[in-house]
């Protein structure tokens, strides 16, 4: 096998290479009789072209493909689409059963994506391996390419081979006698443009901005670093995701901070916008059409660190560290945790009151209020009256026997089996009270607990977050940026001038932006008289269409 | 303040309409011409879309300083700020590639979408608590200008395309080339039926059982074509549904899309009644002096512009918010999922482009294909997959 | 050493450490809800809970003695229906050395106590009232049992309910 190439310039160049890495002689013979040769890559032999042997090169070899990379784009892209036809499992709503969700919501359609998986895609197997596949050609086709481009934009030599220059999009020839003074005059004004300019027995190689040939391995870089961040988030003590409902009022441990701190609801409130008031005016039409429309969710919250080393369970002492504000866009956040407002719930009930009542003659006998947190099992009103409080329900449903039950701890739907105890009743009388029901179970009573008020209390739920990845993922997006911008808005523009027996050679080429590099030549070329040079590509273009 | 607003938008509107007509006139004058003349055409369309989009900027002021927030927080806003961007973009290309042509397709467009984007709801509408951050400015701004260049690389792309493609001959290109301009003269129609029956005040209620068999109401806007489920129509005088659609449909949606169809169908079919050929080949004779390879150029040059913008605002800006607003960076919302999807379709263009070679036709087919993907995103996004997203 | 063998190691190394990437991220992907629960194996976090009669118990000073850690709720009907099996258990096994420890989920003294009487329960119940000694087991769906052993380590997660004849397998599992 042929390991390297020897070019007629004398240089020993790596098999696989187009152009000679020095001379830019064109080594590649199905490369020789084309009219315009191609400059990608300088011409030169990308690592993975040079052998193709064991394993690990094939490996190696096919993640190295711009096709594979295209490839794998595609597919992620056609794949993501797809998750985005149904929602996906996180947003349907949260009392839902997935099985049963998609079906009766979507039919047909909706059961085969749930069965599918696609209800869960972007973090099924398949897509992540896509993803990782992805990573691997970045970095993989990115080494495999910037290490001989580097070489061969560094070796490349002033004076480059005729073929080479002949070759070049841009190109052309002027038969001047007044050639030593418009190669000065040329000179000059190249570095007027910022060309780095190099001579050598009167040939010439202008360049500038050659930073830019690096922009898309930066960017890859940047893509590298960010899909680390996002591994990097599965490791322990990295993340947390936890919820906390909180009623205005109470003091509860933060979950996912170990114990360490402890935060208190002290108000929780929602606001509209308003027509009367001032400020929204502006928004009448608005308001007018839609109804309502929220200002501002915000929870009042003091922030505690919790002091010594009290066991969870124990009452530990509090040092206050803050109080704050927390609103939509407004997290508070304390070493490294973040705590974010995302849901609420308005006037559950916290106490309800009630009147002793006799039912005859409406003469009352005390109230009594009833914490539905804390309810307690005697109420003592005025003198011999008193009421036991036998059941309660905070949630309150019949179940399948008609026996009264609770749902849940929630004061959503209290009920109440009270046994009022009166001078003229001293066993008492047994009534099931609930909201807007009154049942009299062991037969009619003289006496009733008479509806008499209730309090409420607002309920805030906050998101509790910690992510340690996140300047990670800020430092890869960084630096794609400063690598997409690199290669994106500089160009590498290079010009090469020969004097050849009364005549000036000049060949150009860029990466890009063809229009500023025959702008650049023609300005360079104005007040010489050197010929502007062809563009010989659409000078094709312009040959074939008359033909 | 409002009403200075809207009328300034109007007046941009007219004068991109006007600049139209002499971006037309730049490029009709015969090569013979004078090239004083050809400049003098153009000067005066550039001269107007210039004062149009200054004209626009004063709406856009004026709106935010009315409404105390940047005008780009529901669907009206946001498009009519993508059009305008578009309008920068093709200021600052003309000023790069000086190319009049451009400006016979990139203002058409660019006045499509300010019509469609008139016709949601424009009252000044206060902000929801998530919306209410600097960021909203930030990065809905910036992604709307990257979106906005990477529509001039689409513009650039079917000027490619109209003189490229062989009219002379029926080809899946001619068949593909017309269901751009069918695309276009769908969205006219639509903007001409809904602003006709708003004009009418055209007002139809129906009662109709959803897919959970609860009663609800649905108010048409255009007489309904499509009739929701088991719907009752409760206002008098109004068109019967001629079809009813299951629960599990949109109908009020379904019966805009067919309506937009239909009105699409009679304006094309008309158009090639008139004219007895394609669309595209009653443009073709326009564009004949235009340089293909400038013309690939400035939409590769444009996709090149827009897609770090694109990048920055619609990706790192709206993951930053992301993070502070709904408490993790990226969530697979269908919008950010949309704007993934967008983000990977240029990436695959410009590795195509620059490692497989694909100049040209195949490089202009692409950029149309990434703009169906950016109004997808605007559009069907927005209006369909509702997610976090659908605040319009 | 030659330059293709240097190559090939290179290569191999790169590729393994991408693999490895790729196994670990998926591995951590279907693990990432079990990881977030107290696992098997781990010592069992201490905390100190006040029982309804008035007496402290601390979980560290039952050490040398199995623990049937239990989390419960009144209208959580899987957690009623284990509750008199516990009770039962309790009897024959206190003197042997496990000792149940059934933890309210914060709920009134008053709902407590008159779920107690209804089932007259016997063993320590004690409520948690501001959620910590939860949070630390990070207890989610109820009911849910942590046997902890002699040297204070889950030996075992049960969730949902059990009945009598489990229980009583479970208890011989943690007996000293």
């Amino acid at each position: 096998m042929k390991e390297v190439v020897k070019c007629e310039c004398g240089h020993v160049n790596p098999h696989g290479t187009i152009l000679c890495e020095s001379c830019g002689r064109v080594l590649d013979e199905t490369q020789k009789n084309s009219k315009m040769i191609d400059m990608r890559y300088e011409g030169s032999a990308r690592r993975s072209q040079t052998y193709n042997k064991s394993m690990i090169d094939k490996i190696w070899n096919f993640f190295t493909s711009v096709k594979v990379g295209v490839s794998l784009i595609v597919i992620l892209l056609i794949a993501s689409s797809v998750g985005t036809i149904f929602p996906q499992e996180q947003y349907i709503p949260p009392t839902e059963l997935p099985e049963v969700f998609y079906e009766a919501e979507y039919g047909f359609l909706g059961k085969l994506y749930y069965l599918l998986g696609f209800h869960n895609l972007y973090s099924s197997w398949w897509y992540l391996i896509c993803i990782a596949m992805l990573g691997t050609s970045l970095l993989i086709a990115s080494i495999d390419r910037v290490v001989p481009l580097y070489r061969s934009l560094k070796k490349q030599k002033i004076a480059r081979h005729e073929g080479f220059l002949k070759k070049q999009r841009i190109f052309g020839i002027t038969n001047t006698d007044k050639q030593a003074s418009d190669f000065e005059e040329i000179k000059r004004s190249l570095e007027s443009r910022r060309y780095k300019v190099k001579e050598e027995n009167g040939n010439l190689l202008a360049e500038k901005g050659r930073f830019s040939r690096w922009g898309p391995y930066v960017n890859h870089a940047g893509l590298i670093i960010f899909l680390i961040g996002g591994m990097l988030r599965f490791l322990p003590g990295m993340y947390v995701d936890e919820v906390l409902w909180l009623r205005e009022g109470e003091t509860k441990e933060i979950p996912g901070t170990e114990g360490q701190y402890a935060l208190k609801n002290n108000q929780f409130k929602v606001e509209v916008y308003d027509k009367e008031n001032e400020e929204d005016q502006t928004f009448n039409a608005a308001i007018d059409k839609v109804g309502t429309i929220v200002k501002n969710y915000q929870a009042d919250v003091t922030l505690y660190e919790k002091e010594g080393n009290s066991l969870p369970g124990e009452d530990a002492t509090l040092k206050k560290i803050k109080d704050h504000a927390v609103k939509v866009n407004f997290p508070l956040k304390h070493d490294h945790y973040a705590l974010y407002q995302v849901d609420y719930k308005l006037d559950e009930l916290s106490e309800m009151s009630f009147n002793l009542m006799n039912k005859s003659t409406k003469e009352t006998f005390g109230t009594m209020t009833i914490s539905l947190d804390d309810p307690k099992t005697m109420y003592e009103l005025k003198d011999g009256y008193s009421v036991e409080l036998m059941s309660y329900f905070p949630d309150f449903e019949f179940d399948e026997n008609q026996e009264p039950v609770t749902k849940s701890r929630i004061p959503n739907n209290p009920a109440f089996i009270f046994n009022m105890k009166t001078p003229d009743k001293p066993k008492g009388e047994v009534s099931f009270v609930a909201i807007q029901q009154t049942l009299e179970p062991l037969g009619e009573n003289t006496y009733k607990m008479a509806f008499a008020g209730v309090d409420t209390r607002n309920v805030t739920a906050l998101t509790v977050r910690k992510d340690l990845t996140l300047w990670i993922f800020f430092v890869g997006g960084g630096i794609f940026m400063i690598g997409v911008i690199q290669g994106a808005y500089w160009n590498h523009r290079r010009i090469w001038i020969q004097r050849k027996d009364g005549e000036i050679w000049l060949a150009g080429h860029t990466n890009k932006n063809w229009h500023g590099l025959k702008r650049d030549i023609s300005m360079i070329l104005e007040g010489t008289n050197l010929n502007e040079p062809e563009d010989q590509l659409e000078a094709k273009h312009i040959g074939e269409k008359e033909k | 303040m409002a009403e200075l607003s809207a009328n300034l938008l109007y007046a941009s509107f007219v004068l991109y309409l006007v600049g139209t007509f002499f971006f037309g006139g730049a490029i009709k004058e015969k090569k013979g011409a004078s090239e004083k003349q050809q400049n003098k055409w153009a000067m005066i369309a550039i001269y107007l879309t210039v004062l149009g989009f200054v004209s626009q900027l004063g709406y856009f002021i004026t709106r935010w300083i009315a409404s105390g927030h940047a005008p780009v927080s529901n669907l009206f806003e946001f498009t009519t700020f993508f059009g305008m961007m578009l309008i920068a973009a093709f200021i600052l290309i003309y000023f790069i590639y000086k190319t009049p042509a451009l400006g016979l397709f990139a203002l058409p467009i660019a006045l499509l979408i300010i019509a469609y984007a008139s016709m949601f709801p424009r009252e000044i509408a206060p902000l929801i608590p998530a919306l209410q951050s600097d960021w909203l400015h930030i990065h809905v701004t910036t992604a709307a200008t990257g979106q906005a260049v990477l529509a001039i690389s689409f513009v650039a792309a079917i000027l490619y395309l109209v003189k490229s493609v062989d009219q002379t001959q029926k080809s899946k290109k001619t068949a593909w080339l017309e269901v751009i301009m069918f695309t276009m003269v769908a969205t006219l129609g639509f903007i001409i039926i809904t602003s006709t029956f708003s004009a009418m005040d055209y007002k139809a209620n129906f009662t109709w059982m959803n897919k959970y068999d609860k009663e609800d109401v649905f108010e048409y806007h255009l007489p309904a074509l499509i009739g929701p489920h088991e719907g009752v129509l409760m206002t008098e005088g109004k068109l019967e549904p001629l079809v009813k659609m299951p629960a599990i449909i949109d109908a009020n949606k379904a019966n805009t899309v067919v309506w937009s169809l239909f009105s699409g169908i009679i304006l094309y079919g008309l158009i090639r009644l008139i004219f007895r050929k394609r669309v595209a080949a009653i443009f073709k004779p326009l564009v004949k002096n235009v340089n293909l390879d400038l013309v690939d150029e400035i939409s590769y040059r444009s996709i090149l512009i827009g897609f770090p913008i694109f990048t920055l605002g619609a990706l790192i800006f709206a993951m930053i918010w992301a993070q502070i607003a709904w408490t993790r960076f990226w969530g697979w919302d269908p919008k950010e999922v949309w704007a993934l999807i967008t983000w990977l379709f240029y990436a695959a263009f410009l590795h195509l482009r620059l490692s497989k070679g694909w100049h040209g036709e195949k490089s202009a087919w692409l950029a149309v294909v990434g703009f169906a993907i950016i109004m997808f995103n605007l559009i069907v996004v927005n209006l369909i997959l509702a997610g976090l997203h659908s605040y319009a | 050493m030659d330059k293709k063998q240097r190559r090939l190691i290179m290569r191999t190394s790169i590729l393994v450490l991408l693999g490895a990437a790729l196994v670990f991220s998926l591995y951590a992907n279907f693990t990432k809800d079990k990881v977030a629960a107290v696992q098997k194996g781990d010592t069992a976090r201490d905390f100190v809970l006040t029982d309804m009669d008035g007496n402290r118990h601390k979980l560290s000073d039952y050490k040398g003695q199995g623990v049937f850690l239990n989390f419960w709720g009144t209208w959580c009907k899987p957690c009623e229906y284990e509750m008199p099996f516990m009770d039962n258990q309790y009897q024959k096994y206190k003197d042997q050395g496990v000792q149940i420890l059934a933890v309210n989920v914060g709920e009134s003294d008053y709902s407590v106590k008159k779920f107690a009487e209804k089932h007259q329960l016997t063993f320590p119940i004690m409520i948690d009232n501001n959620n910590q000694v939860q949070t630390a087991y990070k207890v989610d769906p109820l009911p849910v049992t942590f046997l902890i052993d002699k040297d204070g380590r889950i030996v075992d997660t049960l969730t949902g309910s059990l009945s009598e004849e489990s229980i009583q397998k479970h208890m011989e599992r943690i007996k000293p």
